[in-house]
This record gives structure tokens, C-alpha cells and sequence, in this order.
């Protein structure tokens, strides 16, 4: 974010940092998303409030700026808006699939599992009883299962991108306030997507909007206006100090005899750190962490043309599609586990060979499209703005 | 592909021999059962009046499904601990429970129940049905904050009762947002937590409790109850220090 900003110096040259992080985002949500895994003790949000979430969502925003930026410049509102409506649609119908998986799992393990000591939880397979209901809620985005909720979210904020971005290439200062005041908003008033059969969304769009919007602003010139801070050693100390301190208090959720060091006061004040509304904790622990980050990894470090790294930044460079892989692997490396009883050693053999097949369809994605750039049929693009074009 | 395949068998096999070793006891370690708030009432009611009346409040996981549930569910295995570990004191232990109730529908009923038994304390389990519900956590919060309140004002203690780990389920049903909550509200409220969740998950772990096996009968369940109810004896115990006179500390 150190660089010159790609929205105003026209360049086709893509700030790898993004592919990279949101790569590793990817794996780590993966990651996350398989409840009995010994690696899930290397994922971020076991180190403080943040998770993978933030990154995937701020680098969702900042790519979709980046791409759809340059068309509603270069071509207009009515076709970029046309493109992003376009992807808002694919991730939709990828959700859907992703739901039909799903369905397939739980209706597994309804035919299957049984267990007396399990009776009350196993009510939740009731929904299979009315499946007219629920799968029409579930079109709707109202039913989600579990781990199922960030595409429904990232689609609403590509919904309703477009004006956003509209008003952000013109005046982008005045749209981050906006969104900063609308995220107040929804804490004040407490408004959110209902959700079926009850309640509300797990990611509360309104909220989780500002990640988006930051990522977008930033895109288009905010990192540039930023750079006093980002170059700032002061601004680096706070971060690390808040990092420091959010790694403090989730030390004390891991050993609870830690604990009674919190003090009360604090604690008050702090707790429940919420996820769904995106708590001030959590999108400032995500600032310190994009702020050490940038410091510390320019877009111009050598490390980026590294082999080591190309693994993650392939990955998120296709991000939807890997996304959708690493929940469909999620649920089948967790019904490996849960099959076979597994330990510690099956967790990390899944783990890895999930990280694996990630890397390997993202190499397989590239290749689709660099065969597909080349017929006389491909649009002509320039490679990179396909890459990024794909992927906002 | 095949030779993945073979791997993940073969770790499969070395996991799944890990993980049938039967364990003879289920001893949970002390740091899982803190006794970290006070059981005051129940101190003084067994010092002066030699007896205990427990109220256990709850929806389905409280008991077992089945012919004789009642007397194999923890409710009866926690009245039957207690009598072994407290000779000499009077234990009575009556039970509350409705399926599909959710927190805010049990505060409904607690004051009914609260000036009927008179109890020294209340075992309260909560959460399952609120997160098969979707219940929004604030509201469930609100709700147990409540229920602690009511409890309080009757002069008892009140101990929390988390869900059970259900590792087959976990993909479906998120416990772990309620979870979180109860064990905010025990803090700030200064009540006993009996985490079932932590407990029954280091069962797992440790390989006392084959949770993942699919089975029709009763066998597992029921031991599985005995061992909640023992552990919950424990805690009792612990957070009540009636540990002063001559009495059994087997576990």
C-alpha cells in the first residue's frame, strides 16, 4: 500500500502482496473452518481478535476497486456496474453449489449417525423434514449453515458496490465517511439481515461494509494519502503495542488461570468481542496488523518473486474459485476426521493435503486461462487486468 | 491419487486403534471443574441443616431417551455421587426438564419452580436448544442474566451447565457462540460454570469416550451421563468445600 496507487498511475503492474495475503487468508480459513485441527494453533485468530476474515474481506474490497475502478473510468458507470452484478452473480451460484454439498453431508450423516446421547443435538437435521422451506430459504441467503456465511456477505457489498464506487472515484473521502457512518449506525440502531429460521446474519453486512469500503478507498488512493502514517515510526509503535496487547488477552482465553490478571474494568468494557457487527477491537487489531505489514513488506520486496511464495500468491489470485475449494475440502476433511476418529496425525495429513489440492487446481486455473488468453477466441485483455479482472 | 488414498488409510487405521483403547475411568482434571465462585448457600445448609435440594433445570440433554432414562441421566448419577460422597446429609435432586425449551422459555418457569422446591441450589443447563433455535446471543445472554437474577433473589446457588461436545454435529450447529456467552455470564456473575463442553471434549481427546461412534444403544450414553454426574459431585464438592469432615474423596 506503500507504492503509488494503481488507480492513478495507470500500470498493469499488480501489487503481489495482495495475491499473497489474501492466498494465505485462504488457507487459513480453510484452516479454521475444519473444527477438530490441531493447525488451527497456527491460525492468526488464536494470536489475537482478527482473523482471515478481515484480510479476505479489506483485499476483496481493494481488488474489486482496483478492477471495476479502471471500467467505471475507462468505460462507464452502466458496464462496470454490468461486470460487477456479473461476479456478484457467480458467487452466488457458487454459494448455491456450495449449499448442495452441504445438503448431500448432513443428509449423510442423518441416514447414518445415531447416537442416544446426541438425541436433542441431532434435532438440528429436522430442517431436512421440510426441505421445500429450507431450500428456499436458502436461496434467499436467509438459510445459511454453519461456515457458510461469508459469500452471502460478499455478495451484498458487491451489490451494492457500485454507487459506492460511483462515489468514491469522485469523492472518496466523503464515501469512507459514509461507511464509517453507517457502521456506526448499525451499532446504535443494531440492524442486520434476518436470517432463517430465526435471527440474524452472521456477518452483519452493514458493518462488516467499512473493511470493504477501506479496502476499496485505499485502492483508489487512500494507501498514497496514507503513507505519512504508514511511514511513520510512532504509528509502527502503537500498532505493535496493540498487537502486542491483543495477544496478551487471548493468551488469557487459552489459559483461563491467566485471566485474573484482566482487570475487571477492562474487561467490561472489552467483552463480548463481537464478530458479527465487527467489533472496533477487531477492525483495529486488523489496521495494526496491515500497518506492521506494510512497513515491514514493501511492494517492492524481492521475496514476492520468490518460488517459495508463488504457492499462496497463485492461490489468491483465483480466490473465489479456491475459496469455494477450501470450504467443500473443509467439510470433506472434517467427514474424514469424524469418520475415522481421527488424532492430531490425520488432522495435519488432511490439512496439508487440502493446502495441497488448493495449490494445485490454483496452478490448474492459471493454466485454463493462460490457454484461453492465447486461442483467437480470448478477449483481448491484458493478462493481468484478466487475472485481477476474475478475481475482484 | 491411490497412493494419497493409502496414506490417509493407513493413518486412519493408526488413529482409529489410538483412539478404541478403552479407558477405565474418567477422572476430569481440576482445572476443567474450577471452583472458582463460592457455593455459599449449599456450605451452610449442609452445615446446619445436614441436607441439599438440588433443582436441575434443562431441555433434552439432561436426561436419556430410552426405557428408565430418568434413572440413568446425570441428574440421578449426580444424587447418587453426592449421597456416597456426603454421608450423613440428606441429598435430594428433582428434575425440570423439557425438550425444546430455550433459555428465555425456562425463565418462564423458573420462579414456578424456585418457590415449589425451595432449593439450595439450581443446576442449570442451557444453550442447546438456543443454538438449534439460531437464538441471537444477546438476547440468550440477556436471558441467563435474568434466571441468575431470579435464582439469587431465592436464596440458592446456581451452577451454569454448558452443551455437550458433539463432535458429529459441529459442521451443523454452532455451540461455541454460547458457549462463549455462558462462560461470560458466570464470570460476571460470579456463578459456577460446569463446562460440559471443555469436559466432554477432553474425554474425546484423551480417548475416554469414543464420541464420533454411531450406535443405537445405551451403553455409551449412559456411562457417559454417570461420568457428568460424578464430575458435577466434584464440583460441587470443590466449590462448596465440604471437603472439612471424614468423607470419601474417590473420585
Amino acid at each position: 500500500m506503500t507504492t503509488a496507487s494503481p488507480a492513478q498511475v495507470v500500470t498493469n503492474e499488480r501489487d503481489l502482496r495482495l495475491d499473497l495475503f489474501r492466498g494465505i487468508a485462504l488457507w487459513l480459513i480453510f484452516l479454521d473452518h475444519i473444527p477438530e485441527n490441531i493447525l488451527n494453533w497456527f491460525t492468526i485468530r488464536n494470536y489475537g481478535f482478527s482473523d482471515a476474515t478481515e484480510i479476505f474481506i479489506f483485499i476483496s474490497g481493494y481488488t474489486a476497486a482496483f478492477v471495476y475502478g479502471r471500467t467505471m473510468r475507462e468505460r462507464g458507470f452502466l458496464l462496470s456496474s454490468a461486470r460487477i452484478l456479473r461476479r456478484a452473480w457467480q458467487i452466488y451460484v457458487a454459494h448455491i453449489f456450495l449449499f448442495t454439498i452441504f445438503m448431500a453431508e448432513i443428509a449423510y450423516v442423518a441416514a447414518t449417525f445415531d447416537n442416544p446421547l446426541y438425541a436433542e443435538e441431532m434435532k438440528i437435521l429436522d430442517f431436512l423434514k421440510q426441505p421445500d422451506i429450507t431450500i428456499f430459504q436458502a436461496l434467499l441467503l436467509k438459510f445459511k449453515p454453519v461456515n457458510m456465511d461469508i459469500l452471502p456477505l460478499y455478495i451484498v457489498l458487491l451489490l451494492l458496490f457500485p454507487p459506492i464506487l460511483y462515489l468514491l472515484l469522485r469523492r472518496p473521502n466523503l464515501a469512507l465517511a459514509g461507511s464509517a457512518v453507517l457502521y456506526a449506525l448499525a451499532w446504535k440502531l443494531d440492524f442486520n439481515l434476518p436470517a432463517y429460521p430465526n435471527g440474524v446474519w452472521f456477518f452483519n453486512p452493514f458493518a462488516w461494509q467499512l473493511l470493504f469500503v477501506f479496502g476499496a478507498w485505499c485502492a483508489l488512493g487512500g494507501a498514497q494519502r496514507l503513507t505519512i502514517v504508514t511511514h511513520s515510526r510512532v504509528a509502527l509503535g502503537i500498532a505493535i503495542a496493540y498487537l502486542i496487547f491483543a495477544f496478551a488477552i487471548t493468551l488469557t482465553w487459552h489459559f483461563e488461570s491467566l485471566d485474573r490478571f484482566v482487570p475487571t474494568l477492562l474487561k467490561d468494557w472489552m467483552y463480548p468481542v463481537d464478530k458479527t457487527n465487527l467489533d472496533v477491537l477487531r477492525f483495529a487489531h486488523f489496521l495494526a496488523l496491515a500497518a506492521v505489514t506494510v512497513y515491514f513488506v514493501p511492494s517492492t520486496w524481492s521475496g514476492l518473486k520468490s518460488p517459495i511464495l508463488q504457492p499462496a500468491i497463485r492461490c489468491g489470485q483465483h480466490s473465489l474459485e479456491i475459496f469455494c475449494l477450501g470450504v467443500f475440502l473443509a467439510f470433506a476433511g472434517q467427514f474424514i476426521i469424524a469418520e475415522s476418529s481421527g488424532g492430531p496425525l490425520l488432522q495435519t495429513a488432511v490439512s496439508a493435503l487440502g493446502i495441497f489440492i488448493m495449490i494445485a487446481t490454483a496452478y490448474l486455473i492459471s493454466w485454463y486461462k493462460s490457454i484461453e488468453g492465447r486461442s483467437p477466441l480470448g478477449r483481448v485483455k491484458t493478462p493481468d487486468a484478466d487475472l485481477a479482472g476474475g478475481e475482484a | 491419487m491411490t497412493f494419497v488414498i493409502a496414506i490417509l488409510a493407513a493413518i486412519a487405521l493408526v488413529n482409529g486403534a489410538a483412539a478404541a483403547t478403552p479407558a477405565e475411568n474418567c477422572d476430569v482434571p481440576e482445572s476443567l471443574i474450577p471452583a472458582e465462585s463460592d457455593l455459599t448457600h449449599v456450605a451452610n445448609e449442609i452445615k446446619e441443616r445436614h441436607r441439599l435440594d438440588i433443582s436441575v433445570v434443562g431441555s433434552a440433554s439432561s436426561v436419556l431417551t430410552g426405557p428408565d432414562g430418568q434413572r440413568f441421566a446425570y441428574p440421578a448419577q449426580l444424587e447418587q455421587a453426592l449421597k456416597q460422597r456426603l454421608p450423613g446429609t440428606e441429598i435430594k435432586v428433582m428434575v425440570h426438564i423439557q425438550s425444546r425449551q430455550t433459555t428465555a422459555d425456562m425463565v418462564g418457569v423458573l420462579p414456578a419452580i424456585l418457590s415449589e422446591d425451595k432449593p439450595t441450589l439450581v443446576i442449570w443447563q442451557a444453550g442447546t436448544v438456543d443454538a438449534l433455535r439460531g437464538v441471537e446471543p444477546e438476547d440468550f445472554r440477556t436471558s441467563l442474566d435474568q434466571g441468575i437474577e431470579a435464582i439469587k433473589a431465592a436464596n440458592a446457588d446456581a451452577i451454569m451447565m454448558d452443551m455437550q461436545y458433539s463432535p458429529r454435529t459441529e459442521t451443523m450447529l454452532n455451540v461455541s457462540t454460547y458457549a462463549d456467552v455462558m462462560r461470560w455470564v458466570a464470570e460476571q456473575r460470579d456463578v459456577v460454570l460446569f463446562d460440559r463442553l471443555a469436559i466432554m471434549h477432553y474425554w474425546s481427546d484423551a480417548g475416554v469416550f469414543d464420541l464420533y461412534a454411531a450406535t443405537n444403544g445405551y451403553a455409551m450414553a449412559r456411562r457417559v451421563h454417570e461420568c457428568i454426574g460424578r464430575a458435577l459431585a466434584t464440583q460441587i464438592i470443590n466449590a462448596g468445600h465440604l471437603e472439612a469432615d471424614k468423607m470419601e474423596t474417590t473420585r
